[in-house]
């Protein structure tokens, strides 16, 4: 309890520093001024979304190949904190988007393939609502998983073959490209707090997921013993119905 | 029994199950004709239209219809519980799999072979010369279709709301498909035709994909 206090303050603070770096401390850009400091939570939300994501497609082979059910409760944590890292980067690219490309939204390869990895996503988590039995629900929504994670590549590659437009990386891209050293420091920065939020979320949303398991165990057990209880009442009245003939 | 021999039984069962009533093929054959004809409506079908939308028109009339035709295949086993008794037959899953993948295949490559002739005449847009090509890129495409679709019926044969969680499920997977399927449809109908093959390899990589990974996961389908 005290370490998930200490992790939430130190998350809590490395947000805040981010956040004042990116709008206080990096240098201007060239062309694009200030709009270009939501690329700060942008990047780091993306690549959140896509570990998140990633962690569910590990959690989801691993449930399959062990069986056990924490598997199972990560898959569904993680596919949740994927989504919604997966909106903020869908929200903060637009933004970004209409002042310097002059359109809101482009159907460009990587923003196509985030798009369609966030229907996919939550159609996985629509999925395991409409399935009732806990077993099937875990096995057939990490089969789902797994089949949604393998579309990516393919959707990216589609696109890329097709028409594109997001701006090239500029951290690796070849000569003449690349980042100012403060900006690429605040990036730094931005990117472990951002992931560390994912991580702090991802785990309280593992243990809420694992309570809800156990209350639900619990309350079927319940049900259950009511069933023998009511099971109990009724023999006990045949007995005295019997005694009431034999009084007869 | 081999898997093949297996897959085989089971896909003249699915086949003579269909050929009693016939009731699937010709309801997703007249689906796919009335979304062929309400695209008219959506967009000027004169032949210059018609090259630019058509292949667009035609893929989506034809995802469309899988991703409601495909539901019946595991959720027709449910009624009857028969899924059980294929369950207990000496084959493997992946051959009750592959047999129903085979049958949903010639289900959907009839309605295409019915629906092709119906756009080309109504949108004016000639085949002669690019038949062969077409049919490739028709059988690669319908692959693909049935593979994940076949997948995502057993999946969904468990969950409430069947019908629609299918199509859910279902298109955005296939967006790729729908992509490289069109473009290579569109080459085709170009003036000259002339074939992309780079789409056409890529849809064969999108069907190899699948198809493994049905291969791997298929015991997780059929389970109880």
């Amino acid at each position: 309890m005290k370490l998930r206090l200490a992790a939430t303050v130190l998350v809590f603070a490395l947000m805040l520093f981010a956040g004042y770096a990116a709008l206080f401390i990096v240098p201007d850009e060239r062309t694009m001024h200030e709009i270009q400091r939501i690329f700060y939570f942008h990047v780091p939300s993306w690549s959140a979304s896509f570990s998140a994501f990633f962690i569910a497609f590990v959690a989801n082979i691993a449930y399959l190949a062990t069986r056990r059910q924490q598997w199972d409760s990560l898959g569904v944590s993680a596919a949740e904190v994927g989504v919604v890292a997966c909106t903020l980067g869908l929200i903060t690219g637009p933004l970004w988007a209409k002042p310097v490309w002059g359109v809101w939204w482009t159907w460009d390869a990587r923003l196509t393939t985030t798009f369609i990895l966030w229907l996919l996503y939550i159609s996985y988590l629509l999925l395991r609502g409409l399935i009732d039995e806990p077993g099937r629900r875990a096995t057939l929504s990490a089969v789902f998983g797994i089949f949604a994670f393998l579309d990516v590549p393919l959707v990216y590659m589609s696109n890329r073959l097709w028409r594109t437009q997001h701006p090239a990386p500029v951290i690796f891209g070849g000569e003449g490209s690349g980042l100012d050293p403060t900006m690429s420091k605040v990036l730094g920065l931005c990117m472990v707090a951002v992931f560390c939020l994912m991580i702090l979320v991802l785990v309280d949303r593992y243990r809420l997921e694992c309570l809800r398991r156990e209350l639900d165990e619990l309350r079927q057990e319940v049900e259950s013993r009511d069933l023998d209880s009511s099971k109990g009442d009724l023999r006990g009245r045949e007995s005295q119905t019997v005694s009431a003939k034999d009084q007869l | 029994m081999t898997t093949a021999r297996a897959a085989g039984v089971i896909l003249a069962k699915e086949l003579r199950l269909e050929l009693r009533t016939r009731e699937l093929l010709n309801a997703t054959v007249v689906f796919g004709i009335v979304v062929v004809v309400l695209f008219s409506f959506a967009f000027d079908p004169t032949v210059a239209e018609s090259r630019r939308y058509g292949p667009g028109l035609l893929w989506i009339a034809f995802l469309f219809a899988g991703s409601l035709m495909l539901h019946p295949s595991f959720a027709r086993e449910q009624s009857n519980d028969t899924l059980d008794a294929l369950r207990l037959a000496p084959i493997s899953s992946f051959a009750i799999l592959l047999g129903k993948m085979l049958a949903n295949f010639i289900f959907l490559s009839v309605a295409e072979i019915i629906l092709v002739p119906v756009f080309s005449v109504l949108y004016n847009v000639s085949l002669s010369g690019i038949v062969g090509r077409l049919i490739l890129v028709l059988v690669l495409g319908t692959i693909g279709i049935v593979v994940t679709g076949t997948v995502f019926a057993a999946i969904v044969a468990h969950s409430r709301m069947r019908e629609l969680m299918l199509p859910l499920l279902l298109l955005p997977i296939l967006a790729p498909l729908l992509i490289a399927s069109v473009e290579a449809t569109a080459s085709l109908f170009a003036d000259p035709p002339a074939l992309d093959r780079a789409w056409v390899t890529f849809l064969a990589a999108f069907d190899v994909v699948f198809m493994t990974a049905s291969w791997l996961l298929c015991d997780f389908l059929v389970e109880e």
